[in-house]
């Protein structure tokens, strides 16, 4: 096994083991700082396929803006959450239960597709030339952003300008009529 | 290499999280987490098949997308949540249960 390997699956069980702490802890605001763990060893595994500029705007996205976004949210939203941490017990479980069934079935549903399409063999995967350790993807990237993709780099500022005016009107002080 | 496969799996695995995630939290910042899980395990998935793509770089580009709408919705869902905790004053999605009274 290979360094390269050993740090892969090292970051890859991070991401899964604190994903499903997230899930399962009780302390809402430790769940939030265990996602920031999360989306970080995520990142990581973006660089190892080979999309580091993916990986630091994950970071940078994620980690920088949307987690302090959520922290000031729940700090905003949750006076009473606080002091009562365990809610009712008796009606929440068989609700787990449900959702545990759905979730592992379609699970086995996703991973026996996976193994199914057995997507190394295919011939387009075969054939592709892949980028290697050697290629400049952020340079790849900025030629790309301004010829190919321009429609949607242009659309989506717009899309950004509509969310950032919508999000301040919904925060806004509501007038007493 | 890491073959393709395994970011599928580990990407599988994440939205199944979740999955989870959305179905049972009682509190609608940890139901938006859980999207937030489910749109990263789409963007693992469009960077691992973007690796074979290096001149057109598709799979990279709309990751980037896709993390940017991410963001954008994020803001307007949380701005949303506030709005939900003044009127209500709780943010349980099975609490807030009626339109405009």
């Amino acid at each position: 096994m290979s360094s390269e390997q050993i740090i892969f699956y090292f970051f890859a069980a991070m991401v899964l083991i604190s994903a499903l702490l997230v899930v399962s802890i009780h302390n809402l605001v430790r769940s939030i700082f265990l996602f920031f763990v999360t989306l970080f060893s995520l990142a990581a595994l973006y660089v190892f396929a080979f999309a580091d500029f993916v990986a630091i705007t994950q970071v940078v996205i994620y980690v920088g803006g949307v987690l302090v976004l959520m922290l000031f949210a729940f700090m905003l939203s949750n006076k009473e959450l606080l002091s009562k941490i365990n809610p009712v017990k008796g009606i929440i479980r068989v609700n787990h239960i449900v959702a545990i069934l759905v979730c592992t079935l379609f699970l086995f549903i996703l991973l026996n597709v996976i193994i199914k399409a057995d997507f190394e063999s295919l011939s387009w995967i075969k054939t592709a030339d892949q980028i290697n350790g050697k290629d400049n993807t952020v340079h790849q990237i900025g030629i790309q952003t301004m010829t190919r993709y321009l429609l949607p780099f242009e659309v989506l500022s717009v899309l950004l300008l509509m969310a950032l005016i919508g999000a301040a009107h919904l925060a806004r002080k509501e007038k007493k009529v | 290499m890491i073959p393709l496969s395994h970011f599928l799996f580990i990407s599988a695995c994440l939205f199944c999280i979740g999955l989870y995630a959305v179905l049972t939290k009682r509190n609608a910042i940890q139901v938006l987490i859980g999207i937030e899980f489910m749109i990263n395990a789409a963007v693992l998935n469009f960077v691992a098949f973007g690796r074979f793509d290096a001149n057109g770089g598709g799979g990279q580009m709309f990751a980037l997308f896709a993390i940017v709408l991410a963001a954008a919705g994020v803001a307007v869902a949380l701005a949303i949540i506030l709005n939900v905790y003044k009127h209500f004053k709780t943010i349980d999605p099975v609490k807030t249960d009626t339109l405009k009274d």
